[in-house]
């Protein structure tokens, strides 16, 4: 089995994003959509929590989100991927179950 | 082949200042019907869903809470509740409403619904589900 | 694959419908299968039609109702949601003597029962939220 888990809140604002790497297994994938694109940035009070889980798991990040808000992907923690609406579904079919944390 | 599925409820949110808890709740209620395998989890502020002491008399809203305790007639037995969010919030289990089950196989003998689970524990359980469901 | 979706919030407000709508246009793309998609909490106000934006914004319940019909998307508001919050189809309109009805094109209204057997019947099923 194998698990997509999706956040859509900063994790400055809600602890959503910290709920789901706590309940992340190993092999997990968390996909950061709307406002949870802000958790994959690098020199946020967050960065250092999703930096400790990507030992673990693996980080993406919706891009058409991350640029609505003008984020560049140069602010991103290396080792976090970019997908677009296509790599979503992609990621929801690659895994076998998806949980979003709203 | 059997179409029996594991359904995992998320429930995330603290009940009252926003309806989602109890609309929750409603889909749980409804989808026992359909005789899936069913398993609710009650993680960061939805632990303060399983209140003993709810009274909503005063605010005037519908207070839910009695519905908890009816799962275990619904064949509903499997309510995970995280420690670390008990933990985070000063709560332990004795703060919690007794919610039980009769267990057909053993001369329905009443046994507690309530599992108190570590993150890594319920994270394995969560990883074990076919269809995830939040609200 | 075949896919049910959950929307548990109303447009505009909140990003979820938007970010649902994509998810369905790039699944279909790619060849898969949208069952239905249900309508819970706020999520009714989807499938309100007297919602008139401006020009130069999305009409998110107008987009619904197109992908409904180009896809053969099943579109299911929650009954128990929509009494809550004043959705109202023909037959809602009678049975609570309401004086008019709401409903968009290509939505219908039903049971909850219709999101527990999108989770039965779908390959996989997606919430989208608050």
């Amino acid at each position: 089995m194998s698990i997509l888990h999706t956040v859509n809140k900063s994790p400055l604002d809600r602890t959503t994003l910290k709920s789901c790497l706590n309940l992340a297994v190993k092999g997990a994938s968390v996909l950061l959509i709307e406002d949870g694109v802000y958790g994959a940035v690098s020199g946020a009070e967050s960065t250092q929590m999703v930096q400790d889980a990507m030992g673990d798991v693996a980080v993406y990040v919706l891009g058409p989100d991350l640029k609505a808000r003008g984020v560049d992907e140069s602010r991103l923690i290396d080792g976090v991927k970019v997908v677009d609406y296509d790599g979503f579904v992609d990621l929801t079919t690659d895994n076998d179950t998806v949980s979003a944390w709203v | 082949m059997s179409n029996v599925k594991k359904f995992m409820y998320i429930n995330n949110k603290a009940p009252y200042g926003t309806i989602y808890a109890w609309e929750s709740l409603e889909v749980v209620l409804i989808g026992a019907a359909f005789d899936q395998d069913v398993s609710l989890m009650f993680t960061g502020d939805g632990v303060y869903q399983l209140m003993k002491g709810q009274d909503t008399k005063e605010v005037g809203i519908k207070n839910f809470s009695p519905t908890y305790a009816a799962l275990g007639d619904y064949d509903i037995n499997k309510i995970y509740v995280e420690k670390e969010s008990l933990d985070a919030r000063g709560l332990t289990v004795d703060d919690l409403m007794h919610l039980v089950w009769e267990d057909e196989d053993e001369d329905w003998a009443e046994k507690d619904s309530i599992r108190v689970v570590t993150s890594a524990e319920l994270a394995e359980i969560l990883d074990q589900q076919d269809v995830v469901l939040s609200f | 694959m075949k896919f049910g979706i959950q929307v548990n919030e109303g447009p505009y407000t909140h990003e979820a419908s938007v970010t649902a709508i994509n998810f369905v246009k790039s699944a279909v793309a790619k060849g898969h299968e949208v069952f239905r998609v249900f309508f819970y909490h706020d999520g009714v106000n989807n499938g309100t039609r007297y919602a008139t934006p401006p020009q130069d914004d999305i009409n998110i319940q107008q987009t619904w109702s197109n992908l409904a019909k180009e896809h053969n998307i099943d579109l299911v508001i929650c009954v128990a949601a929509a009494q809550r919050r004043g959705l109202a189809d023909d037959g809602e309109q009678e049975r609570n003597k309401l004086d008019g009805n709401n409903i968009m094109d290509g939505f219908r209204i039903s049971g909850l029962g219709q999101l527990i057997e999108a989770g039965i019947e779908c390959d996989r099923l997606v919430v989208f939220g608050d």
